[in-house]
């Protein structure tokens, strides 16, 4: 082992996994051992006993189903509006001195303190989560794209003017294709940010989805249940963050020839 | 004054303003040159004289303190495509392909279709990069690289071509090649070219005229003719014409460099 040094592809999923095992073994011995009690952390076979009885019986498909949407939805609205003004704030700096101070400021507002606010103006509909997604991450995103498109090669830039680019093709076939990588980064973090959101905004008036199952869990002291409903979220994120790395590498294959 | 003359400056200087509360660099003095149609300038100067700054003046990616550049005519005032410039830095698009690179310009232009890759694909012929068209910048060696930036800027027909120091960083059988090869281009497709460097015998084989510059604040010092038929072959280079004008131009360079180098 040298700093650096690369590994082969093999013993890489091979460590990887050997690291879940180990934490599996873990919890298995301090459940099943008896050094912790069953009330406060339920067993690996209860949760799966559990989550099989939540998938079956009461429906949490549906919940799980919910979830997504909200996140994907408010995620969409947030890169929306913020990647072509995180774009615009880059590219001219009277744009950026005008919203830089403001949005700076916004992105240390947090989102679930908005919660509470935000039941009382849009109710504790569809439209309420979406919009606590919306929140945590617009300025993030905005600040982040608009951070890298400010750093893009000068030189590039100029060479782009000397081939005969005006204003406008400096953003779009310079600009914006130099950044894209970076953008699409951004939006990779920033969706598994949304995650944390969205259990926060249905841990409170909610009537589905797993951050309200999560909830309801606790009052019947289901810790396996509350367990498998963290395991899924954790599974969902690591697919989606596999299917997002994998769509950049493909869509950006320049960067890693 | 003549009608062939289609790149004037005059008296163009250039001061950047102090960095954190420093003297302000002057980095060009008062500069007065003419360059005519077709002509193939040779700029020579110790590092640091100010070569970049001028080239960028003419490009129009740097404005100069005094003085204005005309081409044609025109009182240049910005970038544009007239002016092609080939970079002292390796500036490919890495996003695009070899081909899509020397495209660019010609997309700008709205160039058509069919037209524009057959534009294209005879510049990368004329470049030795055929086999090459479909890969990334990243794929290609330093020269290659340079190969591409020269093509990009041919292909969209520029009034005049600007190089800064484009073979700086190749070795030297790399360099005398693309030598070569940039020379037989401006022997068939004559084209106005300043050409910037710091070495003496790429100076005069390239040009027919070298100018030098002193060494910072630059100003030009002398302009000397180069009077060697084309076309030209390497071996120009063991020619007695050749050995006296690199000793003329060795002695000029050498006090200036002596200068650049302590007094920084
Ligand atoms: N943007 C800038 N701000 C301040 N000073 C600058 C700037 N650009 C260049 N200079 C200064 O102007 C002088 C001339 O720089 P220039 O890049 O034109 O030199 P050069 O002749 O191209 O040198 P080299 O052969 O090393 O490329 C240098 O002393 C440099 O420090
Ligand atoms: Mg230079």
């Amino acid at each position: 082992m040298h700093p650096l040094e690369p590994i082969s592809p093999r013993s890489r999923v091979l460590l990887g996994i050997l690291f879940f095992v180990l934490f599996i073994a873990g919890w298995s011995f301090a459940t099943f051992g008896g050094f912790v009690s069953k009330t406060f952390l339920a067993d690996p076979l209860t949760m799966l006993q559990d989550g099989w009885l939540l998938l079956t019986k009461q429906g949490f498909l549906w919940d799980i189903a919910i979830t997504v949407w909200r996140v994907v939805g408010g995620f969409i609205l947030a890169s929306l509006v913020a990647v072509p003004l995180g774009i615009a704030m880059g590219a001219y700096k009277p744009i950026e001195a005008l919203l830089e101070p403001f949005v700076s400021f916004a992105r240390y507002l947090p989102a679930s303190a908005f919660v509470p606010l935000l039941i009382l103006w849009a109710g504790i509909g569809e439209t309420q989560k979406l919009l606590v997604i919306f929140i945590g991450a617009v300025f993030q995103i905005i600040l982040m794209v608009a951070v890298s498109v400010s750093a893009t090669r000068r030189d590039l830039v100029e060479a782009a003017y000397t081939l005969g680019a005006g204003d406008n093709g400096i953003v779009r076939r310079v600009l914006i294709p130099a950044n894209a990588p970076d953008v699409a980064e951004t939006l990779r973090l920033v969706l598994g940010w949304a995650w944390t959101y969205v259990i926060v905004a249905e841990l409170i008036g909610a009537s589905s989805g797993i951050g309200y199952m999560i909830i309801n869990s606790q009052a019947l002291l289901a810790t396996g249940q509350i367990i498998f409903g963290i395991i899924v979220i954790g599974v969902i994120g690591l697919i989606s963050d596999f299917a997002f790395k994998s769509l950049n590498r493909w869509l950006f294959a320049w960067r890693l020839a | 004054m003549p009608d062939n003359s289609e790149l004037v400056m005059k008296g163009v200087s250039r001061i950047f303003p102090g960095v954190r509360g420093g003297q302000p660099t002057e980095a060009l003095r008062p500069t007065d040159l003419t360059i005519e149609r077709n002509d193939f300038v040779s700029i020579l100067g110790p590092s640091g004289c100010g070569k970049s700054t001028l080239l960028r003046i003419v490009a129009g990616l740097d404005r100069p303190t005094t003085g204005t550049v005309t081409l044609e005519g025109q009182v240049i005032r910005g970038p544009g495509a007239d002016r092609g410039m080939v970079f002292q830095s390796y500036t490919l698009f890495p996003w695009l392909t070899i081909r899509d690179n020397v495209a660019f310009g010609l997309r700008e232009k709205g160039v058509p279709e069919r037209q524009k890759w057959e534009i294209v694909d005879s510049y990368i012929d004329k470049v030795g990069l055929r086999g090459f068209e479909n890969h990334w910048p990243k794929q290609l060696s330093g020269g290659m690289q340079q190969r591409t930036a020269i093509a990009r800027a041919i292909a969209n027909n520029p009034k005049i071509l600007l190089l800064d120091e484009p073979f700086g960083a190749l070795d030297n059988q790399t360099r005398g090649l693309m030598q070569e090869l940039l020379l037989g281009i401006w022997e068939r497709e004559q084209k106005t070219v300043i050409f910037v460097t710091h070495d003496i015998e790429e100076a005069i084989f390239m040009a027919s005229r070298v100018v030098t510059m002193t060494a910072r604040p630059g100003r030009i010092k002398s302009i000397t003719q180069v009077p060697l038929p084309h076309p030209r072959h390497y071996t120009v280079k063991a020619s007695p014409e050749f050995s006296e004008l690199r000793l003329k131009l060795t002695e000029e360079i050498r006090g200036e460099a002596i200068e650049a180098a302590t007094h920084g």
